[in-house]
Order: structure tokens, then C-alpha cells, then sequence
């Protein structure tokens, strides 16, 4: 029997089928209809945010750290603009949200009628799909489709434009089971004669390397159960990006830590002299290869990943595996096992001595001698006293985000979430909220640069209102730090506009909004003030004073190989040539 | 370097299936793209040729499949061989492509072009424009006493051949459809 709705109606029944939970939105005139919805029932939680692209980013987070795709709900015109800056970070970074927004009625459509934008145009590039439903007959299965396509094969952000008329409009309901998806399936098993060739290298390789990425996290549990698995049978290193750690855990004695720009030196050292390297779910980035033409030049190289485009599209790999990395894994483990599994032993005990030579250069020591507190320092004493909760870390973007990346330590997969991609300031508080949505009782901090954290700092209102305890954890450098650093190595330490003149008082900001506020300047006192935070059951603005010039290292300057890396202030000088300082 | 060589070619979804990926000939390719009939579809594959910077050099697009809600979309790009592979995966990747066909590379295919070219002109000109016409099976589908609209189907080269001819003869105008391709043979 074919149930019939109001449009508006279903859209909060799709979304029940699909397992929502909580929206995150903001209202306005051309989504009423669904706002009335929302008001008339009690399962789905709508979190109002306190501007759209953090009900994005929002999302993201929520996404990210359960592997459900996050939703979101806003009206047309400007609320669909301001939304477009969280879908193209979600899209670089693979997470899978669904966007509903409003539209003026159908037939008001290209009058430039009040609050029309052409938001499915707008959004094309910044979607893996997106639709303009007209009917109110196609809309539940247009819906059900959406969270088909955001979840399945690459997952990305889907965004569904709704008129007016037809959240008004009656209309049969599709049941999700009814709704045609057989088109969009991607291939989730790989070719296993090209697995097979990829065991038979694994078997005589002397010097190979697992390169991990933001993949294994998306594809599931799965995944990363029988990564830790295969690095722990065969005993090959494991890397892995800023997308995909926590995958294989930090304390696991595979491990190398985070590779590319702002690597570890035994990372990127074991990257570029390796003979078989096996990218897991990484897209060879351009913070990971440096200079293409010297990418680890003498390796076989693997590559598993989901979206055929991602194959050879910046490295030409020897062995190029689509298909789903739980998958393949399952298939190499299988295929490796029945064959003896056999590994060169003799070759990896070198080439494991090798790596401990690397380790010993201490790539991440710093010297917290002084009064100022080095945000190093800062992060490694987080790490400490945070060991043992169940942490989830959100980071905005810059120097902030690579010392999380390089001191906190990441046991399991979906506790890290960044924007990696785009790189989007402003990205962290929002996700936070996001995440503490989805746990509501686990410790969530958002590692910050106070430039960051100032992009979406109206998001303490929503914190508080909802009483999401998330800590918000800010190295203030009064500087923009990543911004600065790239200016002293690049422009002759001219400091264009790279600093944050005028900043508030955080104390007083946490508590003008009803939040708790901290601030730490001495070293002494950094353990008993992070204590403070944890404790403190509500929101906190932890206001940590940092050291105002430190730089990010180790670093690989744009343009250079991964053997050329800058390992303190004392290498710096003239480090990026010419062809290097036009790249990003 | 140690044992670890490898073949060449293991894999369909390789570049190197097809020939070194790292040369840097530029071919052209004409891609045939099924698709479903839906609003914005075009504007899909056009906005991923502009937003990654690929060419389009001739495109074509109509329903095939009432029924089935297809179109097919005809492409003739330029590019290296790596871009080119480039394409085709981004395309796939667009949710509502059903098939990428390269045919260039898939076998023998037939190509065809219709074009119309207005040509003016009076005495020797205009009966050196109509004979020229009939050695290219052009037809004459409008006639003043000063023009001739003049239609032909052919290959792009013998298009732009007859152009060229025309051109010294009073071609005024040509208006092209673009590349429709089909496979050779049963398959
Ligand atoms: C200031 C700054 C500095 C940075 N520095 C670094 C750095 O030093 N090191 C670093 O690593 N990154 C760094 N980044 C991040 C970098 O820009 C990229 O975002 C990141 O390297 C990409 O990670 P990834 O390769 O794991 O790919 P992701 O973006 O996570 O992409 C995942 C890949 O896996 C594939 N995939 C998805 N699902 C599956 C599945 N189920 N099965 C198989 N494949 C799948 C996708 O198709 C895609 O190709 C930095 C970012 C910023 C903002
Ligand atoms: C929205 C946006 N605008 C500009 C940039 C460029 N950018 C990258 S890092 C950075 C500075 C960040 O400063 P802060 O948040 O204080 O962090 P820090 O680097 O000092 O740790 C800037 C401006 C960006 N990534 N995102």
C-alpha cells in the first residue's frame, strides 16, 4: 500500500527509514514547511547551528567519527551559500553528508525571485551529486537515493534542492526498499590476479612500506581490522596520511607515524628509499609526494582504492587495484596465507635496522625549557593526560593541526577529525559540535589556532544551548602561525597581515556566551589548568598562551623531495627555490 | 633495485594497458558517454571538462533510448594518453553515467559529421561551387539566385576539406553538428 504525504512530511519520514538521528539546520522561509515537520514529532533531533556552514561541518564530524552519513537542513538562497564551503571540504575529504535545502516554488524558479539562487548549479562542482526534485512524487525516493550515493563506493556529500510547492504538495512515499539504486555500485572487489602479483612482490620485497590513507577509515571496521592483521603477520612498516591515522594503532610496533610535508622523518625517509610501496586508500597527494619527478623513485608501486580516477591520476603505479580496501585486504590475507606466507626475512631485518637509524634522529624533539609555554609541549601533555579517556579530536587548520597530527597519539580509527583537503579554517569547532552530538559522553577537544577558532566562533552558542561539553583547546600564538611560517621561509620574513591584532579576551568571551574559560600562560601550571578543562562538566575555551614564532617541523618545502627535509629553524635558509615558491 | 619487476598491462583499469602513460603525444580521442536523460546532465560533463581543464573539441548529444531515459553523448577530446584515461575515469564517476566508451581504442568505429554551408556568389564562382558539391555528394537543400545552402555528411576532414574549397568561392557561413561515432561491426 502506497502511503501519501506532504512533501515536507516526507522528508522527515526518509529520513526516519534512512536511521537519522540528528539534523543539524538552520530555518528559513523556503523550508518552513519541513521546519513545521520537524516541530510535530520527537525522534530526530534537530541541533540549531548558528550559521549554515557549520551545521556542514557539523555534520562532518558527526559522519566522520561514526561512519553515518551526517544530515543537514537549510533554506535557499543564502542558507545554501553559506552551506557550499562544507560541501567542497567534504568532498576532498570523502565524508558522507546529505544537504537538503530549500527552493523557491517551482514556478518562481528563474524570476530571481526571493532568496532564489541557483543552488543546484552552485553546488554541481562541490557534490558528487546533486538534484532539483520538482515532483513531490519523486521526492522520497530521490531522498533515498541521496544517502545511497553519499555512502556507497567513494562516499562524498549529496545535496538535495526542495521548492516550496513541493514540501506543500501530496505526494505517494517510496519505501526505501521500493527505491531504485542498481546503477550506483561501484566495484568493491579487486582484480585478484593483479592481488595475487601484488602478494608475490610481498613476498620477496626488501624494503617494503604500507602508505595508508583516509580510505581504510571510510571503508569501515573491516578494514582496519585486517590492516592490523597483514602488518602484523608480515611485519611490514606502516605509514600513514593526516586523513587515515588511527587506522593502524600508534602504539602498534609497525608504526612510523604521519608521513608528507609535515611527516616524520623515518616516514617519509622509509617512503622515498623503499622497493614495494602499498598504498592503502590514499590518493598521493601533493603534501605526500613533493616533487613527483623524485617520489620514491625505485619502488614497485600498489595502489587500492575505490574511484578508478584516483588510480595513476598523480603517480603511475605498477599495480593499480580497484576495488573497496576491507575487500582487497581480505583477498591479500587470503591469497598470502595459501600461498605460505612467506616475507623476506632477511631483507626486512635490514631494512627495519635501517628504520630505527632513521628513528633515532628524534625528528619530533623540542626543548620546553623556557617560561613560554611551546605548543609542543602543550599538546604532548594533552596526549598524556587525555591517554586513557574516550577521546575523540577535532583540529582547525595550521601549524595547530600538524603538531596534533605529529604529538597526539591515535589509537583507533574515526577519533581524528580534520580537514585535510581544503583545508578549511573554521572547520574544527563546528565538528566538534558534531561529534559530541554523536557521543554524547566521550571527551571531545577541538585542537585550535585562535585565527581558526575566531571563523566560527558563533558556534558557542550552540554549544551551550545544547549543552555539548566540548573543549575547546586553542594554542594562541597571536599569529597566524602556518601562514607566518611559510612567509619567513618563502618572503624574506615580510609578515603581510599574518597576525591577529585585537583578539578577545577568551575568558571573558566563554563566559559572555555562559561557557567556562581558561587561560594558561606558565608551563607550571599547563597539567593542573588541562585538568581543570577536562573536568569541567559544559563547554571551555581553553585559552593556552604559546610560544609566538615557533615553526612546524619536520618539513618538506614545497617542490622538494622527501630526503630534503627541514629539520629545524637552523635549516631553513633559503629552502624553497624558485619553482617551489609558486606552489602551494 | 631489487627482484621486484613487474609486466606492464596487468590490469584493466590501467593506463598501461594501453601504451606508456608518461609519453607526452597528445592524441585525439572520441568518447562515447551513455547517460541518463535528466536535467543538468550536460552541464555534468561539460563542468568537468572546464573544471579540470580538459579540451572538448567536438560534442554531440541527444536521446537514444526514449524508453530507457538515455542520451548519448558524443566527445571528441585531446589529450596525452595519462589525461585521457584521466577522462574516462572522471566520467564514470559522474552518478548518472551508465558507459564510457573510448573508440578510439575499443576497434574500428565510424565517425560522422552533418554540416551546412551557405555559399553566395554568381557566374563561374556559383557553378564552380555546385560542381565541387557533387564530387562531395553535398546537396543543394535551399537555392537563391545569389546562394546555395549546401548539406553534406562526412567525416570532420572531409567537412573541413569542403570548406576549404568553398571558402575562395563565397562561403558565408557553415554550421556544424558535431561528432556522432558508432563501433564497427556486430559488437
Ligand atoms: C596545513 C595542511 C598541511 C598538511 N600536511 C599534510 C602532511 O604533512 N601529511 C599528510 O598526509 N597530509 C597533509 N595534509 C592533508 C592533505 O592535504 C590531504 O588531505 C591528505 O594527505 C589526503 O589523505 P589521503 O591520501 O589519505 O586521501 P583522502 O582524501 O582521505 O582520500 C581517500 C582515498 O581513498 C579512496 N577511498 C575511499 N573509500 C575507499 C574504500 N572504501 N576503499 C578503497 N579506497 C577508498 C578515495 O577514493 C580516495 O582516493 C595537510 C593538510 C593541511 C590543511
Ligand atoms: C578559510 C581559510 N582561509 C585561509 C586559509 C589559509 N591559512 C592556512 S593556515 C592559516 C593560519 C591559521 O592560523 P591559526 O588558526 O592561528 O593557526 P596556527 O597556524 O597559528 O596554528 C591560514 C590563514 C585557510 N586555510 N582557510
Amino acid at each position: 500500500m502506497t502511503k501519501s504525504m506532504t512533501g515536507a512530511k516526507m522528508v522527515v519520514e526518509a529520513l526516519r527509514d534512512q536511521g537519522v538521528e540528528v539534523v543539524f539546520g538552520y530555518p528559513g522561509g523556503a523550508v518552513l514547511p519541513i521546519y513545521d515537520e520537524i516541530f510535530q514529532q520527537n525522534e530526530i533531533r534537530h541541533i540549531l547551528v548558528r550559521h549554515e556552514q557549520a551545521a556542514v561541518h557539523a555534520a562532518e564530524g558527526y559522519a566522520r567519527s561514526t561512519g553515518k552519513p551526517g544530515v543537514v537542513l537549510v533554506t535557499s538562497g543564502p542558507g545554501a551559500t553559506n552551506a557550499v564551503t562544507g560541501l567542497t571540504d567534504a568532498l576532498l575529504d570523502s565524508i558522507p553528508i546529505v544537504v537538503l535545502t530549500g527552493q523557491v516554488p517551482t514556478f518562481m524558479i528563474g524570476t530571481d525571485g526571493f532568496q532564489e539562487a541557483d543552488t543546484v548549479g552552485i553546488t554541481r562542482p562541490c557534490t558528487k551529486h546533486n538534484w532539483l526534485v520538482k515532483e513531490t512524487d519523486r521526492l522520497a525516493e530521490t531522498l533515498h537515493q541521496a544517502f545511497h550515493v553519499a555512502t556507497t563506493g567513494r562516499p562524498g556529500p549529496v545535496l538535495i534542492d526542495i521548492p516550496k510547492d513541493v514540501q506543500f504538495a501530496t505526494g505517494d512515499y517510496t519505501d526505501p526498499r521500493k527505491t531504485k539504486t542498481e546503477h550506483y555500485q561501484p566495484q568493491v572487489k579487486g582484480d585478484i590476479e593483479v592481488i595475487t602479483r601484488l602478494v608475490e612482490a610481498m613476498e620477496i620485497a626488501e624494503r617494503p612500506v604500507f602508505y595508508t590513507g583516509g580510505g581504510v577509515i571510510n571503508s569501515g571496521d573491516a578494514a582496519t581490522q585486517l590492516l592490523r592483521e597483514l602488518v602484523e603477520a608480515t611485519g611490514f612498516p606502516v605509514t600513514s596520511t593526516l586523513m587515515g591515522l588511527g587506522a593502524y594503532p600508534a602504539s602498534g610496533k609497525s608504526w612510523l607515524g604521519m608521513l608528507g610535508m609535515h611527516g616524520l622523518y623515518e616516514a617519509n625517509l622509509a617512503m622515498h628509499g623503499c622497493d614495494l610501496m602499498i598504498n592503502l586508500g590514499a590518493r598521493f597527494d601533493d603534501r605526500i609526494t613533493g616533487r613527483i619527478a623524485d617520489f620514491s623513485p625505485n619502488s614497485l608501486k600498489a595502489h587500492v582504492d575505490i574511484d578508478p580516477s584516483s588510480i595513476n591520476k598523480v603517480v603511475h603505479v605498477e599495480l593499480p587495484i580497484v576495488g573497496d580496501v576491507a575487500h582487497v585486504l581480505e583477498d591479500m590475507l587470503r591469497v598470502w596465507k595459501s600461498r605460505g606466507r612467506k616475507v623476506n626475512k632477511e631483507g626486512l631485518a635490514k631494512w627495519w635496522k635501517q628504520i630505527e637509524e632513521w628513528k633515532k634522529v628524534d625528528c619530533l624533539s623540542f626543548d620546553q625549557s623556557g617560561k613560554t609555554i611551546k605548543p609542543q609541549h602543550a599538546l604532548a601533555r594533552l596526549e598524556a593526560l587525555t591517554k586513557g579517556h574516550d577521546r575523540y579530536i577535532t583540529t582547525e587548520v595550521g601549524q595547530h593541526q600538524m603538531w596534533a597530527a605529529q604529538y597526539l597519539n591515535f589509537e583507533d580509527p574515526n577519533r581524528w577529525m580534520t580537514s585535510g583537503g581544503l583545508g578549511t579554517m573554521g572547520y574544527g569547532f563546528p565538528a566538534s559540535i558534531g561529534v559530541q552530538m554523536a557521543h554524547p559522553d566521550a571527551l571531545v577537544i577541538n585542537v585550535a589556532g585562535e585565527a581558526s577558532w575566531l571563523m566560527n566562533m558563533q558556534e558557542m552558542g550552540t554549544a551551550v544551548q545544547f549543552r555539548l561539553p566540548v573543549k575547546q583547546f586553542i594554542l594562541n600564538n597571536e599569529r597566524l602561525g602556518m601562514v607566518r611560517q611559510w612567509q619567513e621561509l618563502l618572503h624574506g620574513e615580510r609578515y603581510s597581515h599574518s597576525w591577529s591584532e585585537a583578539l578577545p579576551d577568551f575568558v571573558k568571551l566563554a563566559e559572555a556566551f555562559g561557557a567556562k574559560g581558561i587561560q594558561c600562560s606558565d608551563p607550571a601550571d599547563l597539567d593542573d589548568a588541562i585538568m581543570e578543562m577536562i573536568n569541567y562538566d559544559g563547554p571551555v575555551i581553553f585559552d593556552c598562551l604559546v610560544e609566538k614564532h615557533e615553526n612546524c617541523f619536520p618539513m618538506i618545502p614545497s617542490g622538494a623531495p622527501h630526503n630534503e627535509m627541514l629539520l629545524g629553524d637552523a635549516s631553513t635558509q633559503d629552502a624553497i627555490g624558485a619553482k617551489g615558491a609558486v606552489l602551494v | 633495485m631489487s627482484a621486484l619487476k613487474l609486466k606492464k598491462g596487468l590490469s584493466k583499469h590501467s593506463a598501461y594497458d594501453l601504451k606508456d602513460p608518461n609519453a607526452e603525444v597528445i592524441e585525439s580521442h572520441t568518447l562515447a558517454v551513455i547517460v541518463d536523460n535528466e536535467a543538468g546532465v550536460l552541464a555534468r560533463v561539460i563542468g568537468l571538462f572546464s573544471g579540470r581543464g580538459y579540451n572538448i573539441e567536438s560534442l554531440t548529444v541527444a536521446e537514444v533510448d526514449h524508453q530507457g531515459h538515455l542520451s548519448r553523448i558524443t566527445v571528441v577530446t585531446r589529450g596525452t594518453p595519462s589525461v585521457i584515461e584521466q577522462i574516462k575515469a572522471q566520467l564514470g564517476r559522474i552518478v548518472p553515467v551508465h558507459e564510457v566508451h573510448d573508440l578510439t581504442v575499443e576497434g574500428p568505429s565510424v565517425e560522422r559529421e552533418l554540416a551546412l554551408f551557405k555559399v553566395t556568389g554568381q557566374g563561374d564562382k556559383r557553378i564552380e561551387a555546385l560542381r565541387l558539391a557533387e564530387i562531395f555528394r553535398a546537396n543543394v537543400v535551399d537555392s537563391t539566385l545569389e546562394s546555395f545552402v549546401f548539406e553534406m555528411t562526412g567525416t570532420p576532414q572531409k567537412i573541413d576539406a569542403f570548406a576549404e574549397l568553398m571558402r575562395p568561392l563565397g562561403l558565408v557561413e557553415v554550421a556544424r553538428t558535431g561528432v556522432a561515432a558508432l563501433s564497427r561491426g556486430g559488437a
